[in-house]
């Protein structure tokens, strides 16, 4: 109870830098209409969990943020830059900045663990080789799976694959970090592990978040502040406490 | 009328869908050649797709080269005996297997192994994100995997069909040495006295060009493919027909312009 209070709209360091704004942004599919109209902003240092249920356009929110699916309409400026205007190269420039943890984890088959936290950072001109290495082993032991190191993706368990990837999302220390749920799979304790860690790298790196959860208990330990979606809509915002007290039958749903 | 009217719609509608389909594979081949001239080349996984596509096709591209070389040399044999030149068995087999049934062949069998499985591999990596993930990090995904296998598949096809095509006239002389017992050096005489380089270098040429089409059509059908496991095997199947379609394409083609040259 403190610790939810304390952390109310204190960012790690205190300023209001936006770095991720959302404006009237509209997706659909077909005659699907899957984002209505959604806004949103995202101040440095800030964590924002989304709830919602499954279908609600989640993991397209997200999705649109790296333009990994584009918008009909709306505005997005991710870090200062507009992301629907920029050229393929700043584009990639600025997914670097940004970790992505896929809902699937979406690991790389072919390659051994190794080789997929070693894939985003490929990328880096000037890595050494030894550097790398420490890299990788460092995120692999933030997650507690450094033993699986040279093993492949098909030789893991569901939330072992979820826990590469969060270390995979988390090697090129991001500023902003999109998780879509994290800790779904996981038992109650590594959930709980999984939480305190996004909470320690926002603290740590002074990161901002978007996480997608239906956990509330992650949502609760992880979050500044909480946002609805519902059929492509957001419909309420607050901290963990506000929405508890919520009389909207939509909003108090997930908290039973 | 009312079903005349459906199918005249259908009609439209697929030749539409044809060359819509047409539109992108172009803007996919565009994309490729802007790729060459870009960093990163990416050797690292051209060679490890290259070892992938090549070497792990050498056993089957072998058997089948054999026994191709052997039939061939069989079946030829009466018509040429009637006429009584069994002597020019050798050459003539030789002739007709590098400059024709070697390419053709073996390009049909990489269009059936290499390009089918190059489009079910991306398409279950389209399935599970990895695609996107790749994207998400800020990688070129069309580079590190269309790229890297249209290039390896352009360098390996050749290489498979050279290969294929020595083994069988390997074939060949065993074929050969079922009725007559001829030496090994006499035949390969025999065949290399009547080989030119005029009916070596188009048949290499061409071997490129297949090699390229497999690629690039493996490689299309499984990046564009529509998500679910059943688009991973309409992938797999539909990139095997239309590259094998386009091996005898392009083979007519090729045939027609190293006529005009000559
Ligand atoms: N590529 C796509 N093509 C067509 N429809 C899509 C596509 N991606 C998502 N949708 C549709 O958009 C809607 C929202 O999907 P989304 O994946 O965002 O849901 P979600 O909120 O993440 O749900 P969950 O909690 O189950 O992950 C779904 O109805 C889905 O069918
Ligand atoms: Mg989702």
């Amino acid at each position: 109870m403190k610790e939810a209070s304390a952390k109310k709209f204190e960012t790690t360091d205190g300023h209001d830098e936006i770095v991720l704004e959302i404006e009237h942004l509209k997706k659909s599919f077909g005659s699907k209409e899957v984002l209505k109209d959604v806004t949103l902003k995202i101040r440095k240092g800030e964590n924002l969990a989304v709830i919602g249920k499954s279908g609600s356009g989640k993991s397209v929110l997200i999705k649109c943020i790296i333009k990994l699916i584009e918008p009909d309409e709306g505005e997005l400026i991710v870090l200062g830059k507009n992301i629907l205007d920029i050229d393929n190269r700043e584009l990639n420039e600025t997914r670097q900045k940004i970790g992505f943890l896929f809902q699937s984890a979406a690991l790389y088959d072919s390659m051994t663990v190794r080789e997929n936290l070693e894939f985003p950072l490929r990328q880096l001109p000037s890595s050494k080789k030894k550097e790398i290495t420490e890299l990788v082993e460092e995120a692999l032991k933030n997650v507690g799976l450094l033993e699986v190191i040279d093993k492949m993706p098909s030789e893991l368990s569901g939330g072992m694959r979820k826990r590469v990837g969060l270390a995979r999302t988390l090697i090129l220390k991001p500023e902003i970090i999109l998780y879509d749920e994290p800790t779904t799979g996981l038992d109650a304790i590594t959930s709980k592990e999984i939480s305190h860690l996004i909470l320690d790298v926002q603290k740590k790196y002074s990161t901002s978040s978007i996480i997608i959860t239906h956990d509330m208990e992650c949502a609760r330990i992880t979050s500044n502040r909480i946002q609805v979606l519902y059929e492509g809509v957001f419909i309420a915002e607050g901290t963990f406490e506000e929405l508890k007290q919520s009389k909207d039958e939509r909003v108090c749903s997930f908290f039973e | 009328m009312l079903t005349e009217k459906i199918s005249e719609n259908n009609f439209i509608r697929t030749l539409g869908n044809f060359f819509s389909e047409i539109a992108n594979v172009a803007k996919f081949i565009v994309r490729f050649f802007k790729e060459i001239f870009t960093a990163p080349f990416e050797f690292r996984e051209i060679i490890k797709q290259s070892y992938l596509i090549g070497y792990r096709s050498l056993p089957l591209v072998a058997i089948t080269g054999f026994i191709m070389g052997l039939v061939l040399t069989v079946q030829s044999r009466p018509t040429l005996a009637e006429f009584g030149a069994q002597s020019w068995l050798p050459a003539m087999v030789g002739v007709s297997i590098v400059r024709e049934i070697g390419p053709v062949i073996t390009a049909l069998i990489c269009a059936g192994k290499i390009g089918s499985g190059i489009s079910a591999e991306l398409a279950s990596m389209k399935v599970t994100e990895q695609i996107d993930a790749m994207e998400a990090s800020g990688a070129n995904a069309f580079k590190y995997i269309v790229f890297t296998r249209i290039v390896s598949t352009a360098l390996m096809v050749p290489l498979l069909v050279i290969f294929s095509d020595f083994i069988a006239l390997l074939g060949s002389y065993a074929g050969v040495n079922i009725y007559d017992d001829i030496n090994f050096r006499f035949f390969f005489s025999q065949v290399f006295q009547k080989l030119n380089f005029t009916d070596v270098i188009p048949a290499v040429i061409k071997t490129i060009f297949f090699g390229f089409a497999i690629g690039l059509i493996g490689t299309y059908k499984g990046y564009n493919s529509t998500s679910g496991t059943e688009g991973v095997a309409k992938a797999a199947n539909s990139s095997v027909v239309i590259s094998s379609l386009l091996v005898f394409i392009i083979d007519m083609i090729a045939v027609q312009v190293t006529s005009l040259l000559r």
